[in-house]
């Protein structure tokens, strides 16, 4: 038994870095989500305050939820979630089917690699982009297309309605190259044989996209789709934080859980609310993530995250 | 039906193939648009933007933006070394921390093999959230505000561990390291000896992941760091954005230079730092394309 321990000697030395790093920054964390229950006050470091701090019950949470902001930044979320994970879908699976079909490959290629380039921007990249076509003194959009045309400018950063479609199209223009990639790789893996036998009784190029290519994606698509279901109430922090650069006008359109966690720990130094922002996106994320994670064992056992 | 004729008659018709082109066209313009109007403004003479506004042809060509980014701007070019700094080191220590945390996940003689792996992955599925992480860096273990704040947050992730465990598994017979043991080597003479060599493309995988998130990362310096000599480069594009005296409130040469505020390129630098920021990952752009899609085909095989 000892001899036998002994040649695991090797391996813990081999994990030993990973596990500091994850003790330091992801179990810590975890254990001071106590912090949501107290009234923090700071002594010496973080856990003799934790141990000393008093605590308040769920007054942290009561203070949330009587914000009206509670339920904006859980709306917004979850609705942008759900516009992303259909249009997530549908977008990426069509193009991926039209770029597999295209007669010249070179073309196929070269789309391909430009579509997936948006991928690889940072966010503060993305929120310059934006401000180049939506700044009202010099931004393409007012200056370049609604100058000559003779309308008047829109102030674009201070108008929330506009923003629900272009916080929508920044995140496709980012995504849907990944996405594709994705699909792409599914239907490339899809036996030529079936679309032979196809071809040979007589099918046309729609009949077998429909009745051969989409059913053969359909699990692929059910696992991303629940994936993505359980991961609804966490927000993409880098879109929503620096698109709209963070302007207060914008809030009702654009203000997310996460952006609202951050903005309540850096400007209002509110720890106790914030922490309890975080605890309760936290606890609604691993209760969808288990209940996704759930079905997608039952789907195919061997596409479940554990 | 002979090969070359069921390929024909499985293809599309050349007027499908002529509207899908056109379309693809239109989508290729989508995406590269908004960068091309980046890179044309900051290739403006500032006098003809403050007239005429941002503009996808420049009216009248000037690389003054760079100029200036270069010649006065300390801030960025330090925030750029910074930048290059913490994305050399950040990868090469992920690199090694996740191949070191892989290898026993991977080995069948390993036998907490179970245990090890649900550390790592239950982090994916929960995790504290922003308050108590942000307290632990900044009132327990206190590297806040310095360069390893921007680095250590990042040096290991489920998702890369699971792309490197199925890549070893893969790619690396157990008999091979079985009997590489009976030899008498030791698992860490195994290790680095006979499985680092046949690591290199999934090594290159998550290095390049891990590269990218390093280079592209303004989150962290975001939440931690306050201390203006530490700034990142996508921190100092953040700062512009907002307010655009960024640039020469803290730049020592625009004061030598004996320029004035009025001089500044604003408009076009600003967007002359974006270009800068983003130049390396074009030029890299072919290697980034490659590894990446390898590296979703092999997670795609869990996960």
């Amino acid at each position: 038994m000892k001899r036998g321990l002994k040649t695991q000697i090797p391996f813990f030395f081999m994990l030993l870095p990973g596990v500091i790093v994850l003790l330091i920054n992801n179990y810590l964390p975890m254990f001071g989500v106590v912090i949501a229950f107290q009234q923090y006050r700071f002594k010496d470091n973080f856990i003799t305050s934790l141990l000393t701090s008093k605590f308040i019950g769920f007054k942290n949470f009561e203070f949330f939820f009587k914000t009206p902001n509670a339920f904006t930044v859980t709306r917004n979320t979850i609705l942008y979630n759900l516009a992303f994970i259909f249009l997530d879908i549908v977008i990426p699976v069509a193009m991926a089917i039209m770029l597999n079909e295209l007669r010249n490959k070179m073309g196929a290629k070269l789309y391909q690699s430009i579509i997936f380039l948006p991928y690889f921007l940072s966010w503060i990249v993305v929120s310059y982009l934006a401000y180049s076509f939506f700044s009202f003194e010099n931004g393409f959009i007012n200056k370049g297309i609604l100058g000559p045309l003779g309308l008047e400018p829109a102030n674009w950063y201070f108008e929330p309605k506009y923003w629900p479609f272009i916080l929508t199209f920044f995140h496709l223009w980012k995504y849907t190259g990944y996405n594709i990639v994705v699909y792409l790789a599914s239907i490339v893996g899809i036996d030529g044989e079936y679309y032979e036998a196809a071809v040979i009784d007589g099918a046309s190029k729609w009949q077998s996209i429909r009745h051969i290519t989409i059913p053969l994606l359909k699990p692929v698509m059910i696992i991303l789709t629940l994936l993505a279901v359980g991961r609804i109430f966490n927000a993409d922090f880098g879109l929503f934080f620096n698109v709209p650069k963070n302007m207060g006008t914008l809030y009702p359109a654009t203000d997310v859980i996460d952006t609202y966690v951050f903005r309540a720990l850096r400007n209002s130094n509110n720890v106790g609310m914030s922490a309890a922002a975080g605890l309760y996106q936290a606890v609604l994320g691993c209760i969808t993530v288990f209940s996704a994670n759930l079905i997608v064992r039952k789907i195919d056992p061997e596409k479940a995250l554990f | 039906m002979s090969k070359r004729k069921f390929r024909l008659a499985n293809e599309i018709s050349t007027g499908s193939n002529v509207v899908l082109n056109i379309i693809f066209v239109l989508i290729s313009i989508v995406c590269l648009f908004p960068i091309l109007l980046v890179i044309a403004i900051s290739f403006t003479e500032e006098k003809q933007i403050l007239l005429h506004g941002y503009n996808i042809i420049p009216r009248e060509f000037s690389i003054k933006a760079y100029d200036f980014v270069l010649s006065a701007g300390d801030a960025i070019m330090r925030s750029y070394g910074i930048s290059i700094l913490v994305t050399i080191l950040g990868t090469i220590l992920s690199m090694s921390v996740i191949t070191l945390y892989a290898y026993p996940l991977a080995r069948s003689s390993f036998r907490y093999k179970n245990f090890f792996s649900f550390f790592v992955f239950f982090t994916m599925i929960f995790g504290g959230g922003l308050v108590p992480w942000f307290m632990v860096y900044s009132q327990l273990v206190r590297i806040r505000d310095t360069i390893w704040i921007m680095i250590v947050p990042y040096l290991i992730n489920g998702f890369y561990v699971m792309i490197m465990r199925t890549f070893i598994k893969g790619s690396v017979p157990e008999a091979l390291m079985e009997s590489a043991k009976i030899d008498g080597a030791g698992e860490f003479r195994t290790f680095f000896s006979i499985v680092l060599p046949l690591l290199k493309p999934g090594l290159a995988t998550i290095g390049l992941l891990s590269c990218l998130g390093y280079w592209n990362d303004w989150y962290l310096p975001l939440v931690f760091v306050t201390k203006r000599e530490l700034f990142n480069i996508q921190y100092t594009m953040y700062q512009t954005l907002s307010s655009i005296q960024f640039l020469t409130s803290g730049s020592a040469n625009f004061a030598e230079l004996g320029k004035v505020l009025s001089d500044l390129p604003g408009e076009s630098a600003r967007m002359a730092i974006a270009v800068i920021s983003i130049g390396p990952i074009i030029f890299a752009y072919g290697f980034f394309q490659k590894y990446f899609i390898k590296g979703l085909t092999i997670g795609a095989v869990k996960g």
